[in-house]
């Protein structure tokens, strides 16, 4: 699996275990870092991301919440306040409108509203993504609400090893961060993760292949996708595909997207999250302005439909991106 | 957990109820039963996909409830709605079928499980997110009361929703205008896995009423006739413009909170002592032995919805997927207005 490797007692994670790692460090590093959502203490949250924390460290830092998102981000912030590291969770990306208010109005701008003389170090995690065929409501990719507000951090790994050391960071941050984990990678991906401890740093994309002819540029679920259409078209294309992982969706590292596309001269962004709005729009625009004189051709997007995600797998999985019309994407800009 | 005043209560309603009646909601719990346990067998089979919740052993609290009512007034409910739906008349087959995610499911497969929704029947749709449907009910009651129309609706949540500020927020509302909404909660003691001491200050939630000033009572959610006798009631409160009430239903779910939980938070003998309260046994001992009824009448109930029911999986298993080309279809509004 694509990560960095480095120290020398490997051990393989996956995508979940790797979060459950980190929650399990931080805790044990910092005892202002506690846990807190619903189900995720004696049930282990329902994905199993927290397994195992209650036993590790008690009901007092691994606390079990009604269901009340509102309440849950709000409280995590009050905490934050008095110097305490809360990770919360939102069971699914979905829910974390009920905790909108929280987020953007109290939690972000509370540095900002008091003059530098306070700050929030709060994770909110949220498992967001389709492809389990969980409709409407259990599907989202909201990471787009909340990308376009200052004093947030928005993060979004794709791999083990960046789920680990992204959170890490997180955690580690004085600012708020909201974390999501795509659902569909938890168990589907898994890498050999260093022993010891490790950060990703925030704001940082990666490249996570080199290329010559067009770029790629995306984040969280499709990242895979990406790097298997780039072996396909480099097969039976010859074509050579940079892709770029991004990592954080907020602040984004400017620096890479145009280093990429300058490099390059056309790039395609895919993400998971619909077209109309979505962060794709934003690097254009970066791409547009700052790397103008390097274009070979549009920048171009791929994303899902502007819809909602419906629960019939056929049409669920007609309207998310995925390897083959990336695939055919890359064809047509390569072609331009 | 059988309470005095349920025993009395459901006695009423059975010297009330004529047999048809009676009948009747032996029928539909039964309807119910049978479409829960054969949509397990088509999850496991494969054929059904995604989050599933289903409904059995609360069959009493939607059809006690539900025959409260008249066919013109409305019902709201949760992702665990599969019951009220067909409650409330929806043929079963168009619920087979959406959860199937085929074209010819009630909402054309679009929604699955958790959103069914028949404005015909008037079943104003499950919710997904908890506390959602709240104040969705208030708004419903707010339109019957301002167009001066004799509905009541219904509205069905778990007690997982009490914490939500949507529960209060409808609650507070609702009272304050009179609105002709009352509240069901679903008390089945857990939310996923937490139960509800873990998760509420005041663990008989029918007090929750007190301080929205509403009448508020605590019914057996194993006793069908328990449960219409307290909707009766809330019904013709608010029909007489008396406003909003809280009914709390005590019931169990069966089985684990979705299909991919075990349930392994509660013990077998729980579940054991809730299954000999089973709300259908319930009634067949009273129907055979208070009303005379045969046995063989019973039977043929039983095997005229199982019958039902096997057409149901037939039709949604025959039925066509969506057309992708209908894909961006009702994202906004088509041809001036909903289409029934
Ligand atoms: C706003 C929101 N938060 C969390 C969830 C996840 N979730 C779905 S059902 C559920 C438990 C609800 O329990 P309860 O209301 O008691 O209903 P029951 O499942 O027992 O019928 C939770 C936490 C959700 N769907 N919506
Ligand atoms: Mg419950």
């Amino acid at each position: 699996m694509v990560g960095a490797l480095s120290g020398n007692l490997a051990m393989e994670a996956t995508y979940l275990k790797a979060i459950n790692q980190a929650l399990h460090e931080e805790m044990a590093r910092d005892e202002n870092v506690f846990v807190m959502g619903e189900d995720v203490a004696e049930l282990g949250g329902a994905f199993k991301v927290t397994e195992g924390l209650l036993t590790a460290f008690g009901e007092e830092r691994v606390i079990d919440t009604p269901i009340s998102e509102s309440l849950i981000v709000g409280a995590g912030v009050g905490a934050a306040v008095l110097g305490m590291r809360p990770v919360v969770e939102m069971q699914f990306a979905d829910f974390i409108s009920c905790g909108f208010d929280q987020i953007v109005n109290t939690a972000a701008t509370l540095s900002y509203r008091h003059g530098g003389k306070a700050s929030c170090p709060m994770v909110v995690r949220a498992p967001s993504g389709a492809g389990v065929h969980g409709a409407l409501f259990h599907s989202q990719n909201p990471e787009a609400w909340f990308t376009r507000v200052p004093g947030l951090k928005v993060v979004a790994p794709a791999t083990a090893y960046d789920a680990k050391g992204l959170l890490k960071s997180a955690i580690r941050d004085d600012n708020p961060v909201i974390y999501f984990e795509h659902k569909r990678l938890y168990r589907s991906i898994k890498e050999d993760l260093p022993d010891g401890d490790f950060t990703v740093p925030l704001g940082k994309a990666e490249v996570r292949r080199e290329g010559r002819d067009l770029s790629i540029i995306t984040y969280g679920g499709t990242l895979h996708q990406s790097l298997d259409a780039a072996r396909i078209v480099e097969k039976e294309d010859g074509l050579s595909v940079e892709v770029l992982d991004l990592r954080t969706l907020l602040p984004l590292d400017r620096e890479a997207i145009l280093a990429t596309a300058r490099r390059t001269g056309k790039v395609l962004v895919v993400h998971e999250d619909r077209l109309t709005g979505g962060i794709g729009g934003e690097i254009a625009a970066i791409v547009a302005d700052e790397a103008f004189d390097y274009l070979d051709g549009p920048v171009r997007r791929l994303a899902a439909l502007d819809t909602h995600v419906p629960f019939a797998p056929p049409l669920e999985e007609f309207v998310l991106p995925n390897t083959n019309k990336i695939v055919e994407a890359i064809r047509n800009l390569a072609a331009y | 957990m059988a309470l005095e005043r349920d025993k009395l209560t459901a006695e009423r309603a059975l010297l009330t109820l004529g047999e048809s009646e009676l009948l009747e909601l032996y029928r539909r719990m039964n309807l119910i039963r049978r479409f829960e346990d054969r949509t397990a067998e088509m999850y496991a089979r494969g054929k059904i996909t995604g989050f599933c919740h289903l409904y059995a052993g609360e069959e009493a609290v939607a059809v006690g409830a539900i025959f409260a009512l008249y066919d013109k007034d409305y019902v709201v409910s949760t992702y665990r709605e599969h019951g009220h739906c067909l409650a409330k008349g929806t043929p079963p087959r168009k619920v087979m079928a959406e959860l199937f995610g085929k074209e010819t499911g009630i909402s054309h497969g679009r929604g699955g499980s958790m959103h069914l929704f028949d404005p015909n029947l008037r079943f104003m749709g499950g919710y997904a997110i908890v506390g959602g449907g709240l104040p969705l009910a208030v708004g419903l009651g707010l339109s019957i009361a301002y167009k001066e129309e004799p509905e009541v609706v219904c509205c069905f949540f778990g007690d997982g929703a009490l914490p939500q500020g949507a529960f209060h927020e409808s609650l507070n509302m609702a009272s304050l205008w009179k609105l002709p909404v009352i509240f069901i909660c679903e008390n089945n003691f857990y939310g996923m896995g937490t139960l509800v001491q873990n998760a509420i200050c005041q663990q008989e939630l029918y007090r929750f009423a007190e301080p929205y000033k509403m009448p508020g009572v605590r019914v057996d959610g194993m006793d069908v006739l328990a449960v219409y006798q307290a909707t009766m009631e809330a019904t013709a409160r608010a029909r007489e413009g008396e406003g909003p009430s809280l009914i709390e239903a005590v019931t169990y779910r069966y089985r684990g909170h979705s299909m991919s939980d075990p349930a392994e938070y509660r013990s077998k003998r729980e579940e054991r002592i809730w299954q000999e309260r089973d709300p259908i046994k319930t009634l067949r001992r009273r129907l055979v032995g208070e009303r005379r009824v045969p046995e063989s009448r019973l039977e043929a109930i039983e095997r005229e919805v199982n019958a039902i029911i096997d057409d149901a999986v037939r039709y949604a298993d025959e039925s066509p997927e969506p057309a992708l080309s209908d894909l961006m279809k009702n994202v906004y509004v088509e041809n001036g207005g909903p289409q029934s």
